[in-house]
Parts: structure tokens; sequence; C-alpha cells
């Protein structure tokens, strides 16, 4: 248990996905103009990272390992993860139309966020065992979740500041992204 | 708006009758005397005494980081202004504080480059890039340390605290935080509330720091909020710490008075423009900061952690604002 614990926050503070790994930054960059759609954002991608971090796991450890075709696991992943960002889309389109409104484009570019993929990857990566792929999973998204809120609380921030012209929009994003960044090295060496 | 305040109005025409109660749009500007130039001269006064120490214990290393420090964060100022075509805003030294505060945040033993670098970041990508004094979402200075305090690990570590070569009789040993998380062992409090130990530049003396940071509250030009909720979470925090461990009341004055705890609270945390508006929003972002401290003083790989934890919070900020904005009467 306190095994796990440590897992979780070494996932959401010292590991973040999007600060200390820089996985997923396009719509770490694109949806954070809105709290809403942030918000949105974030829990469509704790969704979407647990189901996709358990069935890649299972898939890796009962299908490729099993049939000796690791090989295959970029194309599977790809492919599960599209699926299954389908199935949330549609579930949203139907059920939540103003987030799905809100969300626009970036829900279809979870497909290729290379948050999802690459946390997916780790936990093959690290041999995690099954609880422990899903808790980082989970903590990975969570993670994603608390940076991309935080992010968003600034850049709204900013939209009201006197940026000088060239730098404004995306480029002082990444430039506040990176000083949240340099704040996270704060949590180096915790765990 | 009271009676002597009408007395400025300038809209109303000689010799007519003054209104009773005087109608304009807002903003209803109620202290005017609350200028940039004014609050940062009381930082000034209040940084004074901190110097002096500073230059008495690490003698001339801490005149030429708080020299560097200063004359790069006026420079860079005046460099950047006239990049964006603007007039150099050096008059109402703000710059003069980042750089001071800056300096006083080093190490004496750091050249003079950490110094220059970390100067022309701080103004550069901690203030203009966001649109100047008033804009900006990390605290300055502490962005400029923040980013040697990375870049050049070795020359602002813990062993840059450490230079018996230097003459000095403070540098020859660890700063008290060092030494108590490496070695378990405790600096006197009564070194520490002086002032007569290692640390960086101007966070030596807990009691000049006090003192100049109770002059700001009283000026109103720290929030006392700030530094009160800073305090009292790092006293608990540390108290619990104490209670598990055998160290009987003596841990908690060394977490109080060590390090930048004080300096930091007053004058680092309590910048106006990077700490959230509402007083409710203060207290919880001092509570945040002094909490973060303890976490990292005590868990991460880092002696200290003021610096990290007011950029925390910094980021924190407009979520603090967004989260505490007061009720208008009569509504639910």
């Amino acid at each position: 248990m306190g095994d796990l614990l440590v897992l979780m926050i070494s996932c959401i503070l010292i590991n973040n996905i999007l600060l200390a790994q820089y996985l997923g930054n396009c719509p770490f960059l694109g949806t954070s103009k809105k709290m809403e759609t942030a918000v949105g954002m974030a829990m469509a991608v704790i969704f979407v990272l647990v189901m996709a971090g358990v069935i890649t796991w299972v898939l890796n450890v009962y299908c490729l390992k099993k049939l000796g075709i690791e090989y295959l696991q970029t194309i599977s992943f790809i492919l599960v993860i599209a699926g299954l960002v389908q199935f949330v889309e549609m579930f949203l389109k139907k059920s939540i139309p103003a987030l799905y409104a809100g969300l626009g484009i970036f829900l279809p570019l979870i497909t290729t966020n290379c948050a999802v993929m690459g946390v997916c990857l780790i936990n093959i990566k690290e041999e995690y065992s099954f609880i422990e792929a899903l808790v980082s999973s989970f903590a990975y998204a969570a993670g994603f979740g608390l940076a991309l809120i935080l992010f968003t609380g600034i850049r709204e921030r900013v939209l009201l500041a006197r940026v000088p012209k060239p730098l404004q929009d995306t480029s002082i994003g990444l430039v506040t992204a990176g000083l949240i960044s340099l704040a996270f090295y704060a949590f180096k060496g915790m765990v | 708006m009271n009676e002597t305040s009408l007395e400025n109005i300038k809209d109303i025409p000689a010799g007519e009758d003054k209104p009773l109660i005087h109608v304009a749009p807002s903003p209803h500007i109620a202290s005017t005397s609350a200028t940039t130039t004014r609050m940062m001269a009381d930082v000034l006064i209040a940084l004074f005494p901190i110097m002096c120490m500073s230059v008495y214990l690490f003698k001339w290393h801490a005149v030429r980081q708080i020299a560097v420090c200063l004359g790069c964060c006026m420079a860079a100022e005046a460099l950047f202004a006239a990049m964006r075509g603007r007039r150099a805003t050096l008059a109402d030294c703000s710059a003069a504080v980042t750089g001071i505060i800056l300096g006083l945040s080093l190490p004496a033993s750091a050249p003079w480059y950490i110094g220059a670098i970390a100067s022309f970041v701080a103004i550069g990508i901690g203030k203009v890039v966001f649109g100047g004094l008033g804009m900006n979402i990390f605290n300055p200075a502490m962005v400029g340390r923040a980013f040697v305090m990375i870049s050049f690990a070795n020359l602002m570590g813990a062993s840059a605290y450490e230079q018996p070569g230097l003459g000095i009789d403070a540098m020859t040993g660890a700063t008290p935080l060092t030494a108590l998380k490496q070695a378990g062992s405790m600096v006197p409090l009564n070194d520490m509330f002086w002032g007569l130990t290692n640390g960086s530049v101007g966070e030596t003396s807990a009691l000049l720091c006090l003192i100049g940071g109770i002059y700001l509250c009283i000026r109103k030009t720290a929030c006392w909020e700030i530094p009160a909720g800073i305090i009292i979470s790092v006293l608990v925090l540390a108290g619990i710490a104490d209670l598990a461990g055998p160290c009987s009341g003596y841990l908690v004055l060394h977490h109080f008075l060590g390090g930048a705890l004080l300096f930091g609270a007053f004058f680092i945390a309590t910048d106006p423009v990077t700490s959230p508006v509402t007083p409710k929003g203060r207290f919880v972002f001092g509570v945040g900061i002094g909490f973060l401290v303890m976490i990292i003083r005590l868990f991460s790989g880092y002696p200290e952690g003021v610096m990290f934890a007011v950029l925390l919070m910094n980021a924190l900020a407009p979520l603090i604002n967004r989260w505490t904005i007061p009720k208008t009467l009569g509504e639910d």
C-alpha cells in the first residue's frame, strides 16, 4: 500500500507527464485557454488513460508476450487507444454535447496524444504489475489534469497581460509552461 | 471617500458647493499613497539593515553579489524597455528591489556571472516577456535564482556555501539546514537568531528579517496575511516533525529561524503582483508556501525550499484568486 502511494506521488509530482517528461504538450497548449475546456480535457484524459493503461497492459501480458510478438506493441497500442477515444467521443457527443463542442478537435487528438501512448509504454517498460499499472495510469493522468488546470489559471491571466507581440499566445504559453516546470524541480529527489 | 480626499477632487469648479457624496465611476482609489515608487522605497529601507548585516558577515563577497545583481537588473530593465520601445521604468525602483533581493538570495561564493545571468533571466523571462511590472506570474527574483540553481547546481548547491578558503568565518561550516539534513546536527539557535550562521548572503539574520518585515507590514507595503500564513503552517508542520522525533521543541525553532524562511516570508512571498488579491486568498497562499517549504525541507533532495515553494504557489495564485472571490452583499 505504501509503495503504491509512493508510486502515485512520484507519477503526479516528481515525474509529472507534462512538466517533467514533456509529453502531451499539444492538448496542454490547445485546451488551456478556458477553464471549462481544461477541466473537460483533464477528465477525458483521466478516463481514456486509465482504460488504455489497463487494456494495453492486459494486451501486452496475455497476448503479445504469450505469442512472442512484442514488436507489434506500438501498432497494437495505437489501435487500442484510437478505438477507446472513438468510444469516448461517441459517448460525449450523445450525453454531454456542450463538452463535446468545447473539446472540439482535441478529443480526436487524444488518439495521437503522446502522453497516453507514453504512459502505456512506461507501464510496460517499468515492468509494473497490474495494480501498479492501474495506479500509475491514473496518477499520470491526474498529474496531467493538475498541470493543465494550473496552467489554465495562469493562462487566463496572461491573456489580459500586455505580452510583447512576437511572444503572444503559444510562445508565452510555452515560456509559462517552462517556468512551471522549473518550479516542479522542487520535487526532485523526493522519493 | 473621506473628507480630506474630497479636497483633492479636481472636476468640481471652484466656488461651487462640494457635493455631500462624491459620485464617480470606479475605480474608487482610497489610498493614493500606495504608489509603486513608495512601496519599493519602503522595501529598500527594510532591506537596508539586512544588507549591512550581509556585508558585515560576508565582507566584500556580499557587496559584489548585491552590486552585480543590482547593476545587471537595472541594465536588463533598461535594455528590454528599449527593445520594446518603451520608456525605461528604472525610477520606480522595482528593478532595483528585484536585483537586491536576488543578490541577497545567492551564496556569497557564487561567481559574478551567476548573478549576472540570474538578473537577466529574472527581468527578461520573469517579468518582461509577460508584459512588464504588474503582469508577471512568477516572482522575478525567484525565477532568476531557480534558473541558475538548476543550471549551475555545483555553484549554487550545498557545497557552494562551504568555502573555508575564502577567509570568512561564517563560511567554514555547512548552512544550518544542510547540517540538519545531512548530519542531523543543529546550529545554536542564538546564532541563527542574530544571523551569525552560514547561508545565502541576506538570509542569515532572523532578527533583521523580522524587523524589516514588520516595518513593511506596518507600512502596509506587505500584507500581514502571507507571512502569518507561512509562519503558522511552518510552525505546525515542524511541530509535527518535532513530535515525531526526539528533538523536544528544538526543531520547530530551527525550522522557523533557519534558512530563507523569514526573508522569504516577508520580502519574497509578499510581492503584491504574484500573490492573490483577496485577504483570504493571501492567507491560503501563505499557508501553501509554508506547507511546501516543510515538504521540500523534510522530503526532497534540497535542504531549503522557500524559492521553489514561492514559485509553485505563484503558479497557483490565479486559481486561488478564482476560488476566493468575495461574495457581493446579498449574493447566495
